[in-house]
């Protein structure tokens, strides 16, 4: 038997209208129409079956997009979570504490743009025998090494950008591990130092564990981060010398080289590396509720 | 770790004056590890800030640190240049015309639909709000092109209606997310009472639920302010070239391609832009910090 | 003209009835208490009258209009509590004035009204604080304040001293149902304490699983429960029960329950004779079970052998916790007894206020007859 329902006087409707009516066209539609185009030509006229992906996959330039968001997936995320966690451990011993993660906390208050400005200038290159005025070099200098033009050698450009990325958002890291760290009871901490555990036991048995939950809440939404990294490759290399990222080539595709089909084949593949973590958001709230 | 002494609340017990300066002691390289990435992390900040009041011929010859050994000569025309000749003074307008509205539509979207979401029951509630959670993190590239030529066909494209609602459409997966767990958390009882005392949803809506949900709102303003404030990406795609309407993350990168090593400019147009969100962070930090918490899984 | 009528009412909660066909007709000016234990589905039985809840099945009157499709906000309905679900960003003036603002009252009679309900209970000192700035007492009060001002039909209170200290609640107990024989307006009141239930109400709903096991007076219930559930739940310290057979020797009856051996004096056999060779529950509450040196004139008595186990003194009577055989009986005895733990004895049980009851439908047989209320206590 349908139940009446006494308690409900105005449409639920109403009040979700608005936010779906602007997901739907700004969300929900273009995503499958990007797909739908993603097998067309360049202007969307012609269908070309999956030869934008074959391209995509097959081309050296773009073989080299893909491994550089591998790049950033694995460096950036590991080095991100470890040194939050790090810090959150360390930080929490120390009575300066706060001051503290609102210093590393800070550049997440930034903008990527600003912040690839501020690399740029910390990489800043000159030949040896001028004096540098990028600090990494002259910190490379004082040290008895040669200085490196950062940006443009292929070989350590993209560990270059990946340290700007480490430097913004490790406080995100820490703020959240810490918060999680604050979490654990002492009681807990104090019971297995009163069983003989040493701290560094106790880091490996208990906190370690106990923080699984959280850091990977913070390894997921890093590593969502380093597929969809655009503004700080945008600003400091444009995706010159072998550091393009996906976005930035899908932006490239469209504003550059004018060809949608290929632009919306690279936003799939984002998107397609994306449902994985997606899947596992929605098994983490419905498991929550 | 590099502790091995008390850490994690070890009781107190008393101690003579050697036994304080052993632990001290012991503990110096805790402080030298936390005080030294402390410094890491300030300098490139830093060396920005300091290098903004600099002219152009010493940035480029020597190295920020030296500009504290006197002659000490700093200059603020820097950024009288970048405010005026380059147009920064506008963007900044721009960034506060495009962040500020968008910012409070995403609110009062995002409230209304998470209103429903926690308080009215009917059929296929639990479905749509995982479509929400499913939209967190779709990345917003795959709704570049269709919109874009949608802005084209009306003609839209460098006005700032288009970027306030397409900013308020993507800021609504996470706003929508973060004010419902907000809101479902109120008593049950607080609501129901006002509905027996003959308030309708609305007025449940308005006179209870927003009133007492004034720190998540913060919470979410603040977070999704700083957001549309520091995004370059959508306002770079739809407000095109337009120098009028660019917001200032827009002018910094057509300036760093322009005068890659104008320092001078670069360094003063990047502070300008990092002086409000500063500012708002400092004064705001436990919102933004809890905004950060309650989205942990914002993309 | 306030009468509330539940007629076959169901709710479902998915799979699981949390009221089953329930009736209840609650006369006009009627404060009628809903008893039951936890999860029984007291709150359940309120929401559905308060439109919080939708019905699944049958129909909700009051006075004559049906409002199974009526909004909460129109059936004219006030309801307290058990959280009092105080608004905390509002002050206490603004909290009880709400809902005559939302019914666009004037200001004047709003302010007016506002403090006409404080002075009833007491509160007139705190109307410009905050709810987080008052004690559990005070915020218990406002919540009823709030609810009176608006002069509903009905009042629902859900559990509302189950808050409050002990010492309050005795109080509180008093204060609410003096307001009720003020105000002439009808009350329901939802309670898992029987005690609360018995000195407040006019009548007595017990519930069990989501039906109706009984309605009536307190006296009614006290010395008729239709039901083993009834009857144990009802009355403090709870009935005593013991399965026996009647069996009948020499002419005369016997109750016969493992080791437990009463005599049945011949002017109660007839009315067991009928019962001759079957197993029977019967129901016997503690204060009609007696010292044999001091049962009251004019009880028809039968003897019972017991083991005493533990004595508690409490002033002015004694708590015989026994043993006879298996069965454990407590009897409220005379203060002056004599009887100690450890002593093997012999107590008196009060037969004409002994219960029958049928073992496999737990409904009642025969009734006790008459006696006196029950003794309230905490
Ligand atoms: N929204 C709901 N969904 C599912 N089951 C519910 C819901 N509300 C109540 N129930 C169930 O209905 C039954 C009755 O609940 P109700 O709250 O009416 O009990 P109660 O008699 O008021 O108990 P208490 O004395 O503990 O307040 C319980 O078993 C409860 O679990
Ligand atoms: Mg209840």
């Amino acid at each position: 038997m349908r139940e009446r329902v006494g308690k409900l006087t105005a449409s639920p409707w109403l009040y979700l209208a608005p936010a779906f009516a602007l997901l739907g066209v700004f969300l929900l539609y273009p995503v499958t129409n990007t797909v739908y185009l993603s097998f067309f030509d360049r202007r969307s006229e012609v269908f070309v079956g999956l030869d934008n992906y074959i391209y995509l996959f097959t081309h050296p330039d773009t073989l080299v997009v893909f491994r550089n968001n591998l790049m950033w997936l694995v460096l950036f995320t590991g080095a991100t979570v470890t040194l939050g966690l790090l810090l959150a451990v360390l930080t929490n011993l120390v009575r300066y504490e706060a001051m503290a993660k609102a210093i590393v906390f800070v550049p997440m208050a930034v903008s990527f743009t600003a912040a690839a400005v501020i690399w740029r200038f910390m990489y800043i290159y000159q030949p040896a025998e001028f004096v540098q005025t990028g600090v990494v070099n002259a910190v490379m200098v004082a040290l008895g090494f040669d200085p490196i033009a950062w940006i443009t050698t292929r070989s350590v450009n993209n560990f270059a950008l990946i340290a700007s990325g480490v430097w913004m958002w490790t406080g995100f890291a820490l703020v959240v591990i810490s918060a999680g760290l604050k979490g654990i009871p002492t009681e807990i901490i104090e019971a297995a130092r009163v069983d003989g555990a040493t701290e560094t036991q106790i880091f490996w048995h208990v906190l370690l564990p106990m923080l699984r939950s959280v850091i990977v809440v913070v390894a997921v939404t890093l590593v969502i981060n380093s597929l969809k990294v655009f503004d700080l490759v945008y600003v400091m290399t444009f995706g010159n010398f072998e550091t393009d990222v996906l976005a930035n080539r899908m932006f490239k595709e469209m504003f550059t080289f004018g060809n949608f089909g290929r632009a919306s084949a690279v936003a799939v593949i984002l998107l397609l590396a994306i449902v994985p973590l997606m899947a596992l958001n929605i098994r983490r709230f419905r498991r929550e509720q | 770790m590099a502790d091995g002494g008390a850490a994690y609340g070890a009781p107190d017990r008393p101690e003579s004056r050697t036994q304080r300066i052993v632990r001290k002691l012991s503990r110096g390289p805790l402080h030298l590890v936390i005080i030294g990435v402390c410094l890491a992390w300030m300098t490139p900040t830093a060396g920005l800030f300091v290098s903004s009041f600099r002219t152009r011929s010493e940035i480029a010859t020597t190295g920020w640190w030296t500009a504290f050994v006197p002659p000490l000569e700093f200059t603020l025309e820097n950024y009288q240049h970048v405010l005026t000749a380059r147009g920064m003074g506008q963007s900044f307008i721009n960034s506060v015309m495009i962040s500020v509205p968008a910012t409070l539509f995403t609110i009062i979207v995002a409230a209304l639909a998470a209103y429903a979401f926690s308080w009215i029951e009917f059929r296929g509630r639990e479905a749509l709000f995982l479509v929400v959670v499913a939209l967190l993190v779709v990345p917003i590239q795959l709704t570049l092109i269709p919109v874009l030529r949608m802005y084209a066909g009306l003609g839209m494209t460098g006005t700032f209606p288009a970027v306030w609602l397409a900013h308020t459409a993507y800021g609504l997966p996470f706003a929508v997310f973060l004010l419902r767990n907000f809101f479902i958390a109120l008593p049950k009882d607080l609501l129901e009472s006002a509905y027996l005392e003959g308030a309708s949803h609305f007025v449940a809506f308005t006179r209870i639920v927003m009133p007492l949900s004034v720190p998540a709102l913060a919470a979410l303003g603040i977070f999704q302010f700083l957001w549309l404030w520091n995004d370059l990406l959508v306002a770079l795609i739809y407000l095109g070239g337009f120098r009028d309407v660019a917001p200032m993350t827009v002018t910094i990168s057509s300036l760093v391609s322009s005068f890659g090593s104008e320092w001078h400019l670069l360094t003063s147009a990047a502070f300008v832009s990092m002086v409000l969100p500063l500012i708002v962070f400092f004064a705001l930090q436990k919102y933004f910090v809890e905004g950060i918490l309650a989205g942990a899984v914002k993309g | 003209m306030a009468r509330v009528l539940y007629d076959h009412v169901w709710k479902r909660f998915g799979d699981f009835a949390a009221l089953k066909d329930f009736n209840l007709e609650i006369e006009d000016k009627e404060f009628l208490v809903l008893v039951g234990p936890s999860g029984c589905g007291k709150s359940t039985a309120l929401r559905l009258l308060a439109g919080l809840e939708a019905i699944s099945e049958g129909e909700i009157y009051i006075g004559d209009d049906k409002i199974n499709d009526v909004p909460p906000k129109d059936r004219d309905i006030a309801m307290v509590f058990q959280s009092y679900a105080l608004y905390p960003h509002m002050t206490i003036r603004d909290n009880i004035g709400f809902g005559l603002k939302l019914r666009k009252t004037p200001k004047a009679e709003i302010a007016k009204r506002v403090e006409k309900a404080a002075e009833i209970l007491g509160v007139e000192s705190l109307l410009d604080r905050k709810p987080g700035q008052l004690s559990g007492g005070q915020r218990q009060r406002i919540a009823v304040a709030r609810a009176i001002v608006r002069e509903p039909r009905v009042f629902l209170l859900d559990e509302p001293l189950s808050n409050l200290d002990a010492k309050l609640r005795v109080n509180t107990r008093a204060e609410i149902s003096k307001l009720h024989a003020r105000l002439g307006t009808t009350f329901i009141y939802v309670t898992h304490d029987q005690t609360e239930a018995m000195t407040m109400a006019t009548r007595i709903a017990v519930m069990d699983a989501g039906v109706i096991q009984q309605v009536g007076t307190p006296q009614e219930l006290y010395d008729h429960p239709v039901n083993v559930f009834v009857a144990g739940f009802i009355g403090s310290p709870a009935m005593n029960f013991f399965s026996a057979r009647v069996g009948e020797t020499n002419g005369t009856l016997e109750l016969d329950g493992a080791s437990l051996k009463v005599s049945v004096p011949l002017d109660r056999a007839e009315e067991l004779k009928g019962f001759v060779g079957r197993e029977l529950l019967f129901g016997i509450r503690p204060e009609n079970i007696h010292d044999t040196r001091y049962v009251p004139r004019g009880v028809s008595a039968a003897p019972v052998t017991v083991k005493i186990d533990v004595t508690e003194l409490m002033g002015n009577e004694v708590f015989l916790h026994m043993l006879a055989g298996e069965n454990k009986i407590l009897a409220r005895v005379d203060p002056r007894t004599e009887l100690r733990a450890g002593d093997d004895a012999e107590v008196m049980m009060d037969l004409e206020r002994m219960h029958v009851f049928d073992p496999d439908s737990k409904e009642v047989l025969r009734s006790g007859v008459g006696g006196a209320a029950s003794d309230s206590d905490e």
